[in-house]
């Protein structure tokens, strides 16, 4: 007998029988679960519940519905154009062109999109590892010092977290013109520095893992202050650090409109303008349909990205905990 | 120029126990505080004060630029265009959130009830989308919905169906509520599991000894617990949709019929600004746009964060 969570709603609060008994120290649970690694199993609680096969399958639902477009790029960047039409999205066409599809997009045009790769590269590492310099720095001083002003910081930037980034993508581009910034890798690095979420999450961070005493006596013990936050502070925010970084990693990896409206010149693209553009040349009459190279460099966007997501998997956790409020 | 005192000074002793930090330290805390704080003026402040200031002239062709108060701020709460973006990203926001927040829940909620197998993949595998960039999930579902050479068209021809053209001017909302839920329902899904992961376990024990089944955990512990992570949520939600720009732009080459130049509010802006040249009413749209999505972020969190 599992329950799952499909129960319905009658199995509230009544108290049933089984469930009183499984909640009784049971000893003769060893040979039902086999081996029960934990002493004292209790298969029926909430606590230690059994693993349960239709709540599986249902969950299941939800991860192919997750996984299956990203199955239905793998397949589809091993076909040629004519494949693309004549065979099965799900399945593989007679054969294969997949490292024949990877040579042509990274050689299509004078081979832009290894181009467009190193722009992105660019980018992220510029932005991305920008961002969050600022971040810890400035979480690290809104959580540890007291200066005039603070509280004012504070409210402003989180205030600014609800104003639509759009809103400010027109003002934005008019002032960087005026500056001549546009069209330069400038436009896309500097708006990319500023990540309100990453100063919250450092700043929550901070507050909990650099303890105050360790810095006065680190003072005490006359310790410069920049001194103090390499050795002692940096550290200990090292957690916090690696998942405001991959945050602003994947942010400016997958950015598309703040280089949509400040990048004109295709020799600036990232990666997202870049396939944007082919497509926008394959849906135009006369221009050359390169559905093909589309699906192979959207594959060749997400493997990098997808890689470090899967690597650096457990700092998305623990950020998203230190973000989240406890009450 | 940052003013750190790097030099080792005579520190008076401390008083025991002291909470703050000392003030002295004032400077430093600016100098660690003033690079965000400087970035964050010329990216933010400064595009927030620039906008305000288009939005009341007007540039002409014959004598420039003239100041003309409210007049921008008049025809935008006047302009069918945008309010006809605004009611259909209303609609999308309606549907898609409460769908998105809900397979979320669920997930968590399974996740985190111990009684899967293979928890860690579920977990790993729902947030995947989360890291695929908004132009690769548009293409990619685009070519899926397509009727040429994608799945639905493929599933059409195998089964002798006729299933509708998802990127028809009837269902494109639909199609785009779906890449969206694709995209970050994986993301909310953490979210919620980590507010769940710090209530105390002790809980469940001591509700399930009173008897209470899992449903009734979920209802009277799980769900309070969480609330302020739901709430959070749904605000995010609620701004990225009133923000919609991404998939529709990218959808367009596939769908030009369907998808218009002001299918939503940001898209208009967008093409007032860059396809039209009206910069002064594409930054006046674009203020009435923050302002409404503000009212409504701050109304949603008054609402939630209410003990009730």
């Amino acid at each position: 007998m599992t329950t799952s969570l499909t129960t319905a709603a009658s199995d509230s609060a009544t108290p049933s029988p089984d469930r009183r008994a499984a909640a009784a120290p049971a000893t003769a649970q060893r040979s039902r679960t086999g081996t029960a690694k934990r002493r004292g199993r209790l298969p029926h609680t909430p606590l230690h519940p059994r693993p349960s096969l239709p709540l599986t399958l249902v969950t299941g639902l939800v991860l192919l519905y997750t996984l299956l477009p990203l199955a239905w790029l793998v397949i589809n960047a091993t076909k040629d154009q004519n494949g693309l039409f004549d065979s099965f999205g799900l399945w593989f066409a007679d054969e294969t062109h997949f490292w024949d599809n990877i040579t042509r997009t990274l050689t299509y045009d004078d081979g832009v999109f290894v181009r467009w790769l190193l722009n992105t590269l660019l980018y992220v590492v510029a932005g991305a590892g920008g961002a969050t310099v600022l971040a810890v720095l400035g979480g690290y001083a809104l959580a540890k010092y007291e200066f005039p002003g603070r509280r004012a910081v504070f409210a402003v930037v989180i205030g600014a977290v609800a104003v639509p980034g759009t809103a400010l993508a027109v003002p934005t581009f008019l002032m960087f013109s005026n500056m001549g910034l546009t069209n330069t890798p400038w436009a896309v690095i500097i708006p990319s520095l500023i990540s309100p979420f990453g100063l919250y999450l450092m700043w929550v961070f901070a507050a909990e893992a650099v303890p105050t005493e360790l810095l006065e006596a680190a003072r005490i013990d006359g310790s410069g202050e920049l001194r103090t936050f390499f050795t002692i502070a940096l550290p200990l925010l090292m957690p916090g650090t690696v998942t405001v970084l991959l945050f602003s990693m994947v942010a400016t990896w997958n950015n598309y409109f703040l280089p949509l409206i400040m990048i004109k010149d295709p020799d600036w693209y990232p990666l997202t303008l870049g396939l944007n553009a082919w497509n926008a040349q394959a849906q135009t009459a006369g221009g050359e349909a390169v559905f093909d190279l589309i699906i192979t460099g959207s594959l060749l966007t997400i493997v990098p990205i997808v890689a470090v997501f899967l690597l650096l998997q457990r700092y998305w956790q623990s950020g998203l905990a230190a973000g989240s409020v406890k009450e | 120029m940052t003013l750190l005192s790097t030099s080792a000074q005579a520190v008076p002793p401390p008083r025991p126990r002291r909470r703050r930090p000392l003030s002295r330290h004032a400077l430093t805390g600016w100098g660690f505080a003033g690079p965000f704080v400087a970035v964050f003026a010329l990216v933010f402040l400064a595009p927030i004060g620039y906008a305000a200031y288009l939005s009341l002239f007007r540039d002409r062709l014959i004598g420039g630029r003239s100041f003309v108060g409210a007049d921008n701020y008049l025809q935008a709460l006047t302009d069918p265009r945008f309010w006809d973006g605004l009611a259909r990203v209303g609609l999308f926001l309606a549907i898609q959130v409460p769908v998105m927040l809900g397979i979320a829940l669920l997930v968590a909620l399974a996740v985190d009830s111990g009684r899967l197998y293979g928890k860690t993949f579920f977990r790993v595998g729902v947030f995947l989308p989360y890291a695929v960039p908004a132009v690769v999930a548009s293409l990619m579902w685009g070519f899926i919905y397509g009727t040429q050479f994608g799945l639905v068209g493929n599933i059409n021809d195998a089964f002798g169906l006729a299933l509708p053209d998802p990127l028809s001017p009837a269902l494109v909302l639909a199609s785009i509520g779906n890449i969206v839920t694709w995209e970050f329902v994986g993301y909310n899904m953490l979210i919620f599991y980590s507010a769940l992961k710090v209530v105390p376990r002790s809980l469940y024990e001591a509700a399930a000894i009173d008897g209470a089944g899992e449903w009734r955990i979920i209802t009277s512990i799980k769900l309070p617990a969480i609330r302020s992570a739901l709430v959070i949520a749904t605000i995010f939600s609620i701004i990225g949709s009133f923000q919609l720009f991404n998939e529709p732009s990218i959808l367009q080459k596939l769908a030009p019929n369907a998808i218009t130049n002001d299918f939503t509010p940001n898209l208009y802006t967008y093409s007032l600004s860059f396809a039209g040249q009206q910069h002064n009413y594409a930054a006046t749209v674009a203020i009435v746009m923050g302002v409404i999505t503000a009212i409504i972020a701050y109304t949603v969190q008054l609402r939630g964060m209410r003990k009730g």
